[in-house]
């Protein structure tokens, strides 16, 4: 067993259930396989006597193979409950580790393989919980029944059986460490050419561009062709392993059946104990050649667990759970404040945010300008909570940010991200993110304030329309306007908005802006903003370069700035 | 078509990751439900006298049959073998219980030996012959989906502005493998072991093969077909709830900050739980069925067995019957069914082959966006040309609204003429309808005095050409990419091309230089250089109109106002339509037009 099968026997107490489950059914199998063979050969040796037909052991015959039937049943049953019961204390894990990371991180880091892993993936598991795992069972308990029965009615079959046997499992260890080897370097060249296809279809477009599509349709032949030759190669090899598996357990068969035949000649044995060793002497290899197919099978659900072991194990980023929370401050009365705050990236050599100070009144509009990179969407992370100070503090009120209760205080704050993720929902339940209780007429009226209304109604089914993957059909500037009407939903006395009018044309520009100015309206707002039109609706400009905040300088007057800061 | 466009959205999230490179998805030149709707309506007259869309695939992999029957042929000579090997031995067996002399068990004992050693043989024979056959025919069907696409790139299917969708169309050309390798094959040789049995049961014993055909007939015929019907049914509620599950993980992931700040993440982790614990429900109700299927088939050959038995061993007490008929009978009645043991799992595949199927019939009937015309006016190639668009009306769906209504336009020859507008103002449908992607319903666009509509598409692409918006960066050389808009393009257009889209110092700092592979899993790029290598492209073919749809999506700011600088200053002298939705950087611009809501705005 690999490290990872143990680690999942040792923390899924329902696969090592499933694994004891299997044993006992295979007990029980492998007896009703012995059963089988003496009761048909005991009708059959009957019948060659001569003697009269009894029903008897006709009947236990039928009944045997029926309990056989049902005991296969049983079997499958468990077998892929044990998988979907596996497959679901594996999802749960993995979302609950998700809800304990960082939330940053989480967004930025590529976590399409987790998403994978939570879906598809894991169904990769199946062939090894139904499959692996009960012939792995199997293969301990009804081979050595078998050569215990054959061994008690002929002791010689049962040393043909017993030589042979090991045999299965010496060639397919030989021939699979050989085929890994081919097949390893294989690979690469076998994905390239599969992927070959997928890479040209994308790229038709750009062929027909070019009227290069008619020269491609050969090349796609071509390739298609070489991606044939390349795994031909591999699975002549790969295919040996199986045909020395086969050929192994057919002409073992071989080999017990004709000495029988000429002891029986001979008048050696009987024909009831000859059949029996004909009809037993297969299954004693069944499963050890069903154990190699399940293995190469169960290969990618090892892969697969190694990788949830990894997403889980990942404990870098759990943040301790507290109890001792303070009460968060009331924000609309609260003073905001950084004290000497730097923030360290953990894939980054400079620091984020360097011995930032900053304080805001309740009420006051701070204007946050600098490159981008220079730190500015760092800070408003800083004031979710989503990014913890190397040094320096955080301070809501008189408390530190770290030992407030972090969803109480977020719950005061709106934010909107510089790219709001819209949800695979309606409209309307993207609006009503932060309060889910909300009525149609206030999502009307958030939508209404954040100048969202009047493409929202234009939409095929209004506020009922169903936004796709990451809100297709939207613009950005629409998207933009969304998450403003979830802010304006939200009524937060605090604001936090990461370049809402960045990526607009200069239509949504106008329209966003205006939206946002109102929201502002009564609020602590900070601002980061790289156009000119939020500029003079500030009452303090910040300038973020390079992780330090420079000295601060009241806002100008509109009339003067328009047009050049930031140009 | 509607409905499966939409689940496939959500089922196939879970590739987007891995193969975004491969297949970016692209903005839609055109809404998506275009197609699905031009299609349905095109469509559903001709499907009434159509095939079905599984027969349909299987006819486009006939022509491999010479491959395809050894391995079938391969495959049931491995089965019938191991039928035969056990029959065999077990006459031996019997004959041998009647002492008879050595000589008369001799024929069998080498029998049993040989077909010990065949069946090995045969069973290596059939996988090679059945994977080389099957590959060869995907490899043919692959050129035919290719050429079926050709003439709907980029407009005609949805597949062109999704790349989960084109992912999907790709996997759904392999099923065509496991229709052969997992369907057809294990079928074709569970029908010779049944036939020949059944057959044999008649030379020995008429009145048992009534009952072994019968129950094998059950058993292959009537137990696939439930479990097909069972994987129909239970696959939808299932494929439901994972689509929704897909989708609620992108919001706890991508969307995870968006929830935190708003205390959502809760109630979303709650959902995927409760989505999680009904697939678990689904897949715990379709194992009893499921599982019942390989018990139902021990159930029928227990019966068999039995039956047969007692039938034999009945006509041997009349003395019908010699005794060595007597256990080959019952030893067949046993093996038979063994060969049919895979048909559960075939008919399991066969429910997701018929999927794929349904998915490429819609592609392979769609009908091209643009046709050619029957006689068409040749172009010249050659020469300052210019684009004179008037009055020109554009609709994505017959009954849609405009995206282009009543534009008209001029970029004289060696002009450069910058369009701009919002998102959604028709500018990348117009350059569509430049390269005669999308067909224009009133209005004319001339092109050195012939209407674009008289020449063939190719013909207006060697003229019309340049950046489009879903321009594709292959999994090849730096080199081969570029090299493709002009192959005979030399050394020094390469350089020059690179310089003038300012992308040479960046090839210069790669280890490999011009031979690095880019796209797909090769060398990653940033937005800046990818968007360089694609305007050199557009450099080096020339055209005699250029083209360029867009070309600093995606760029920052500062980034996109220096491209759009030099992409002008590269241009100087050449037709050239630019179309962008930044402002800054088009001081060098001949003129500027803005577009707004598919109509051009004066001045």
């Amino acid at each position: 067993m690999k490290p990872v099968e143990r680690r999942l026997m040792r923390e899924l107490p329902l696969l090592r259930r499933h694994l004891t489950y299997s044993t006992t059914l295979s007990v029980v199998g492998a007896g009703l396989v012995v059963a089988q063979a003496v009761l048909l050969a005991t009708v059959l040796a009957d019948g060659f006597a001569g003697r009269p037909l009894r029903v008897g052991p006709l009947a236990a015959l039928g009944a045997v193979m029926a309990l056989r039937a049902l005991l296969t049943w049983a079997r499958g049953v468990l077998a892929q409950r044990a998988a979907a019961d596996v497959k679901r204390t594996l999802r749960d894990r993995i979302t609950d580790r998700l809800r304990h990371t960082g939330a940053l991180r989480l967004a930025a880091s590529r976590h399409g393989e987790t998403a994978t892993l939570l879906t598809r993936g894991l169904d990769a598991l199946d062939p090894y919980v139904v499959g692996y795992l009960p012939t792995m069972a199997a293969t301990a308990v009804v081979p050595l029944t078998v050569v215990g029965w054959l061994a008690w009615t002929d002791w010689t079959s049962a040393l043909i059986v017993v030589v042979t046997l090991p045999l299965i499992p010496v060639f397919g260890a030989l021939v699979g460490m050989h085929t890994a080897r081919r097949t390893a370097r294989q690979w690469g060249l076998l994905a390239r050419l599969g992927g070959h296809f997928l890479d040209v279809v994308a790229g038709l477009p750009t062929l027909r561009a070019f009227g290069r599509e008619r020269h491609q349709a050969r090349v796609v032949g071509e390739m298609a062709d070489a991606h044939r030759r390349a795994t031909m190669r591999t699975l002549r090899v790969a295919f040996l392993s199986s045909f020395v598996l086969e050929t192994v357990a057919t002409l073992s068969v071989a080999l017990v059946a004709v000495p029988v035949g000429l002891r029986l000649l001979h008048g050696e044995v009987d024909l009831r104990t000859a059949l029996v060793v004909l009809f037993l002497a297969p299954e004693a290899y069944l499963p050890l050649r069903a154990l190699g197919a399940a293995f190469h099978d169960s290969a990618e659900g090892i892969a697969v667990a190694e990788r949830v072991f990894a997403v889980l194990g990942d404990e870098a980023d759990a943040p301790a759970e507290r109890t001792d929370h303070a009460p968060a401050p009331d924000a609309r009365t609260a003073h905001l404040r950084l004290d000497g705050v730097t923030v360290h990236y953990p894939d980054r050599a400079t620091p984020a945010l360097r011995h930032a100070s900053l304080s805001v009144h309740p009420g006051e509009h701070v204007a946050l300008v600098g490159p981008s990179g220079a730190g500015k969407s760092t800070l408003l992370a800083l004031l979710l909570g989503f990014v913890a100070p190397a040094s320096g503090r955080v301070e809501v009120g008189d408390t530190g940010l770290g030992d407030l209760d972090i969803d109480a205080w977020r719950a005061q704050v709106a934010w909107v991200p510089q790219r709001p993720h819209l949800f695979a929902a309606s409209v309307a339940d993207n609006i009503r993110l932060g309060r889910p209780d909300a009525s149609d007429a206030e999502v009307r009226a958030a939508a209404r304030a954040a100048s969202a209304d009047g493409f929202i109604e234009e939409l095929a089914e209004a506020y009922d329309t169903v936004l796709g993957e990451h809100g297709t059909g939207l613009s950005a500037g629409q998207r933009q306007r969304v998450a403003l009407a979830r802010a304006f939903l939200k009524d937060a006395p605090v604001l936090l908005l990461d370049e809402p009018t960045a990526h607009l044309d200069p239509e949504s520009e106008a329209a966003v802006t205006r939206a946002t100015v109102d929201l502002m309206r009564g609020r602590t707002a900070i601002v980061v903003a790289h156009r000119t039109s939020l500029l003079p609706h500030a009452d303090r400009i910040v300038t973020v370069r390079a992780g330090s905040l420079a000295p601060t300088r009241p806002a100008p007057a509109p009339a003067l700035t328009d047009g050049l800061v930031g140009s | 078509m509607t409905t499966h466009t939409q689940t496939a959205t959500h089922a196939s999230h879970t590739t987007s990751a891995s193969r975004a490179n491969a297949a970016a998805p692209t903005k839609a030149a055109a809404p998506s439900h275009t197609h699905s709707a031009a299609h349905t309506t095109n469509s559903a007259p001709t499907r009434l006298h159509t095939p079905h869309p599984t027969l349909r695939l299987l006819r486009h992999l006939l022509p491999y049959w010479r491959r395809l029957l050894p391995a079938a042929l391969a495959s049931a000579g491995s089965d019938l073998a191991a039928a035969a090997l056990m029959a065999t031995a077990a006459w031996l067996i019997t004959r041998a219980a009647e002492q008879p002399p050595l000589a008369s068990v001799s024929l069998a004992i080498v029998a049993v030996r040989a077909l010990a050693l065949g069946r090995g043989a045969l069973r290596y024979a059939d996988r090679l012959l059945g994977h080389d056959g099957v590959l060869r025919a995907v490899a043919g069907f692959r050129t035919r989906v290719y050429e079926a696409l050709v003439p709907l790139a980029p407009a005609g299917t949805p597949a062109f502005r999704s790349g989960d969708l084109l992912t999907r169309l790709v996997d759904d050309v392999d099923a065509a493998q496991n229709l052969l390798l997992r369907v057809l094959i294990p079928t074709a040789a569970a029908c010779a072991v049944a036939a020949t049995a059944t057959g044999l049961a008649t030379a020995l014993l008429p009145k048992t093969s009534v009952l072994l055909g019968l129950l094998l007939v059950v058993a292959g015929v009537l137990v696939p077909a439930l479990v097909l019907t069972l994987s129909h049914h239970a696959g939808r509620a299932e494929k439901q709830s994972r689509a929704e599950l897909a989708v609620l993980t992108v919001d706890l992931t991508q969307g995870a900050a968006d929830l935190a700040a708003y205390g959502a993440r809760g109630r979303v982790d709650e959902r995927a739980r409760s989505v999680s614990a009904r697939i678990a429900a689904l897949e715990r109700r379709k194992a009893l069925t499921t599982a019942l299927a390989s018990a139902v088939v021990l159930l029928l050959q227990g019966g068999a067995t039995v039956g047969v038995t007692w039938l034999a061993v009945r006509a041997h007490a009349d003395g019908a019957l010699p005794a060595t008929h007597l256990t080959v009978l019952a030893v067949l009645a046993l093996v038979s069914f063994e060969a049919l043991t895979p048909l559960p799992a075939a008919a399991r595949q066969l429910a997701e082959v018929q999927s794929s199927a349904r998915r490429l019939a819609d592609v392979l009937d769609a009908p091209p966006p643009v046709a050619d015309p029957p006689a068409p006016t040749p172009l010249p190639a050659t020469g300052p040309l210019g684009v004179d668009i008037t009055d020109l009306r554009v609709r994505h769906r017959p009954d849609g609204p405009p995206a282009l209504d009543g534009v008209s336009l001029r970029v004289p020859p060696g002009r450069r003429v910058v369009l701009l507008g919002a998102s959604g103002s028709g500018k990348s449908t117009l350059i569509a309808a430049l390269m005669r992607f999308v067909p224009y319903e009133a209005g004319s666009i001339r092109v050195g005095g012939r209407e674009l509509s008289d020449c063939a598409g190719a013909d207006a692409r060697a003229v019309i050409t340049g950046m489009a918006q879903d321009a594709h960066v292959f999994h090849t050389t730096i080199r081969a990419n570029l090299a493709l808009a002009r192959p005979d393009a030399t050394e020094a257009d390469l350089l020059d091309a690179a310089r003038r889209a300012r992308l040479l110092d960046w090839i210069a700092s790669l280890p490999n230089g011009w031979d690095t592979l880019v796209g797909g899993d090769g060398a990653t790029m940033s937005g800046g250089q990818r968007t360089r290598l694609l305007l050199a492209r557009a450099l080096l073919a020339d055209p005699p109109v250029l083209v360029l749809d867009e070309p600093t999506e995606g760029l920052d700011p500062h980034t996109a106002a220096a491209v759009l600088t030099d992409i002008l200053d590269a241009t100087r002298g050449r037709t050239t339509l630019l179309v962008t939705h930044a402002h800054s950087g088009l001081t060098a611009a001949d003129e500027t037009v803005t577009l707004d809501r598919g109509r051009v705005v004066p001045n």
